[in-house]
């Protein structure tokens, strides 16, 4: 990071993007433009600068370069809590984010011809995503297979390069660092996947397995503490340290999470993104694996991004919410606010197709039947990605972008010209 | 097409000489059913004494987690068990009046389709992805029905229209691949229906789909079920779904029917410790919740089951007595069963 900083605008590269953001925050001028213009851009740093330039003078009266990452965040109509305590934030906030993300996009181009390889399009499988996480947090992502969540989680462990945008893990961009830095930087961000039956090398034993991560960070646990940390690991999760020699297959789904879960935790990281870690497993195990999840947060403070399309298990364990639709993000906020009520059409959709195990609100709830299906990401509907199947869509939603930010009827930050509470969940009666 | 003029012959004797049906019996009973899996581990008893009915008209979900039999009890139903390893070792599926059971082939080969149909998990493998959803969808016309190839066509563009695929007959020339999950998923339904059957199995119809898709998805089945009134066996895991669409639920573990009620008040006052525990670890969308309960341990395995009740050595209410006699179904009510000792202390009268 201190390199590129270095390169480019050495002195002027945070001011700018205060003041950018003040601006956005003060006005309508977008947070959502950002994203919007990210794309055409390209480059991070022309995006932010751009940005700086043409808000410079809206000025925002001295925010200290911290608190305006703070603010960004606001305006980007992204942080949790809009109203009333905005003062008292930006203090709290600098010292407590560990994952700052900021107009995220990634394009993957289509090409043609054998030899002479044309870009005749792009995939826009993540197009302008921010978020925050704070320590201790936890952020749910829901949406639809094919809306961008899993590629966000690979953009964010580094196993895809953004097209652009950042990435920030306390302060440091992943996305402008290289080689060693990032290496060592990536450890405070680790993965559990969603299958623990094709995560986990079969070849290899538990303690193979868990003790991996210190092979190639040689330097976390010495050589001769290996086995015994994976043993203290193996305990943490609630398996027999005496099974560290057994393989993978000798062991039940919901024992093979919780390997993937200690695994994870080797580096001691501050976030882990957990990619539906539970869809995999039984209902009578799910329960015993997302308990293990809450405990690991109290005990050890850690911050989880936690992806899945199973609204009823996020809204037990998410704090925050960010509802997915085609690579954007349409509603984010307070998770018991977003799911009490709703503002966005599609999140009202996607809450009320829920069945409740409940017989007695047969009928009751208010139930809302998309028709059609998710357009393709290669060829987004204009405006409002949402449009094509909203059924409160007019002219002014193919034109124009809706942006993602609190608005007149939603407490929360909606990205809907229309936007408007609605409780799905419970008995309409 | 050799396979299709073979069955076309065969086909020309409609009843294939099978028993009289009668019209008064129930539409589908199933009595104390037997399945065991003959392994090289040992013989697994997959499905112990399942025991219900269906009516015409409704639904009745079998409840259940994997390994718990449920999809197994489906395809003894259907006749579709891959034998070996799996063999029906005992009671009756009476269709009609009927047992199913003792048809032989050929005759049971008639029934699939056009009298019990079955709608499968995942319709990406289910369908043939050689052959155009327009030829799968005509085969049941032109072996069943004995149709030729342009009227099967037709029907097949009739099929995708009934299940809501707009521009049915583009679209009736296209391939597996080319249609997404939801839409596969409403081909199947569209080849289940095609013959109008009378009893409709369908094994986890919405598990590989999102939400948004699953909930078109079960409107469809529910509007065509009360079009048609058939029978519907819903095979599911999801609770939520069992409260939206069924009347009775019949709840199993490790091959046995535990529970079984009427759903209202299986969800209100469950009695069986396994339900209990069940509907207290899951999640709800309308509720937030605290430390979710939990059902320790893991499901026993079928081939070294506990002696006694097989679900005793999770519960949390086990007794000495539980470890060794295995309990019988206990009548909690005139259409409510549980297979528990202590029933009367889980459901309170």
């Amino acid at each position: 990071m201190s390199k590129k900083t270095a390169k480019d605008t050495p002195s002027e590269e945070n001011p700018p993007a205060d003041a950018a953001v003040a601006a956005d925050g003060t006005g309508d001028s977008p947070a959502g433009g950002a994203a919007a213009t990210a794309p055409e851009t390209g480059a991070t740093e022309d995006a932010t600068s751009g940005n700086g330039a043409a808000s410079g003078d809206a000025g925002a009266p001295a925010v200290e370069s911290e608190s305006a990452s703070e603010s960004a965040s606001a305006s980007a109509s992204v942080t949790e809590t809009p109203r009333a305590e905005q003062p008292a934030a930006p203090v709290l906030d600098k010292a407590e984010n560990v994952l700052e993300v900021r107009d995220l996009v990634k394009h993957f181009p289509i090409t043609q011809g054998i030899v002479l390889r044309r870009k005749v399009g792009a995939v826009q499988a993540v197009d302008g995503i921010s978020l925050d996480l704070r320590r201790g947090e936890t952020l749910g992502i829901v949406g639809e297979s094919g809306c961008g969540k899993s590629t966000l989680a690979k953009l964010l462990i580094g196993l895809e390069r953004p097209t652009s945008g950042s990435i920030k893990v306390r302060g440091q961009d992943l996305t402008e660092l290289r080689g060693g830095d990032l290496l060592a930087a990536r450890r405070n961000i680790q993965m559990v996947f969603q299958d623990p039956y094709t995560s986990l090398n079969p070849r290899m034993t538990v303690g193979d397995l868990i003790g991996e991560p210190f092979e190639i960070h040689t330097d976390v646990v010495p050589r001769q503490g290996r086995r015994q940390r994976v043993q203290e690991l193996l305990e943490l999760v609630g398996l027999n340290p005496d099974h560290i020699n057994r393989y993978p297959h000798q062991f039940s789904g919901g024992q093979r999470q919780r390997i993937g879960i200690a695994r994870a935790l080797a580096l001691e990281p501050e976030v882990l993104l957990c990619d539906e870690p539970v869809s995999a497993l039984d209902v009578s195990i799910q329960a015993q694996v997302i308990n293990l999840l809450e405990k690991l947060q109290d005990e050890l403070g850690l911050s989880y991004l936690f992806i899945a399309h199973d609204l009823s298990v996020v809204r037990h364990i998410a704090d925050k919410l960010g509802v997915m639709y085609l690579g954007r993000m349409v509603e984010y906020g307070n998770a018991e606010e977003i799911y009490e009520a709703p503002t966005h059409p599609y999140t009202q959709a996607l809450l009320s197709a829920v069945p409740v195990p409940d017989p007695k609100l047969r009928g009751m709830r208010d139930e809302i039947v998309l028709e059609g299906d998710v357009p393709s990401p290669a060829n987004p509907p204009s405006g409002c990605r949402f449009r094509t199947r909203c059924w409160k869509a007019e002219d002014v939603c193919a034109e124009e972008t809706p942006l993602l930010q609190v608005r007149e009827n939603s407490r929360h930050a909606s990205a809907c010209h229309f936007a408007q509470e609605r409780d799905v969940v419970h008995g309409a009666a | 097409m050799s396979i299709v003029s073979r069955m076309k012959k065969q086909t020309a004797p409609s009843t294939g000489g099978r028993p009289e049906a009668d019209s008064s019996a129930p539409l589908l009973e199933v009595e104390n059913l037997q399945v065991e899996f003959r392994t090289r581990d040992g013989v697994a008893k997959a499905v112990n004494g399942v025991t219900f009915t269906l009516e015409a008209g409704r639904t009745r979900a079998i409840l259940g987690e994997s390994g718990s039999g449920k999809s197994v009890t489906a395809q003894a139903i259907m006749g579709i068990l891959d034998s070996p390893p799996g063999y029906v070792t005992g009671g009756s599926v009476r269709h009609r009046g009927v047992d199913m059971l003792k048809l032989n082939r050929e005759q049971r080969r008639l029934m699939r389709g056009s009298t019990v149909a079955m709608i499968f998990q995942d319709a990406l493998s289910a369908l043939n992805p050689v052959f155009t959803v327009g030829f799968q969808l005509g085969e049941m016309f032109r072996i069943h029905r004995g149709m030729s190839r342009k009227d099967a066509r037709k029907k097949a563009i009739e099929l995708l229209d009934l299940v809501r695929i707009p521009g049915a007959a583009q679209r009736v020339d296209d391939y597996p691949h080319q249609f997404s999950g939801g839409m596969r998923q409403r081909v199947m339904i569209a080849m289940a229906l095609a013959l109008d059957p009378e009893i409709l199995i369908a094994d986890e119809p919405t598990t590989a789909l999102d939400v948004t898709v699953q909930a078109q998805i079960m409107k469809l089945l529910a509007e065509l079920q009360a079009e048609r009134s058939m029978g519907l066996l819903l095979i599911t895991h999801d609770m939520g779904v069992v409260a939206d669409v069924a009347d009775d639920i019949s709840v199993m573990y490790a091959g046995r029917v535990v529970e079984q009620a009427p759903v209202s008040e299986i969800y209100e006052s469950p009695a069986h410790p396994y339900t209990k525990s069940l509907l207290e670890s899951i999640p709800r969308v309308d509720l937030r919740g605290q430390e979710l309960s939990v059902i320790k341990g893991l499901p026993p395995t079928l081939t070294a089951m506990p002696p006694g009740c097989s679900f005793a050595p999770r519960c949390y209410m086990a007794r000495e007595k539980c470890g060794q006699e295995a309990p019988p179904a206990f009548d909690v009510a005139a259409d409510r069963i549980s297979r528990c000792h202590y029933w009367d202390e889980v459901h309170p009268a």
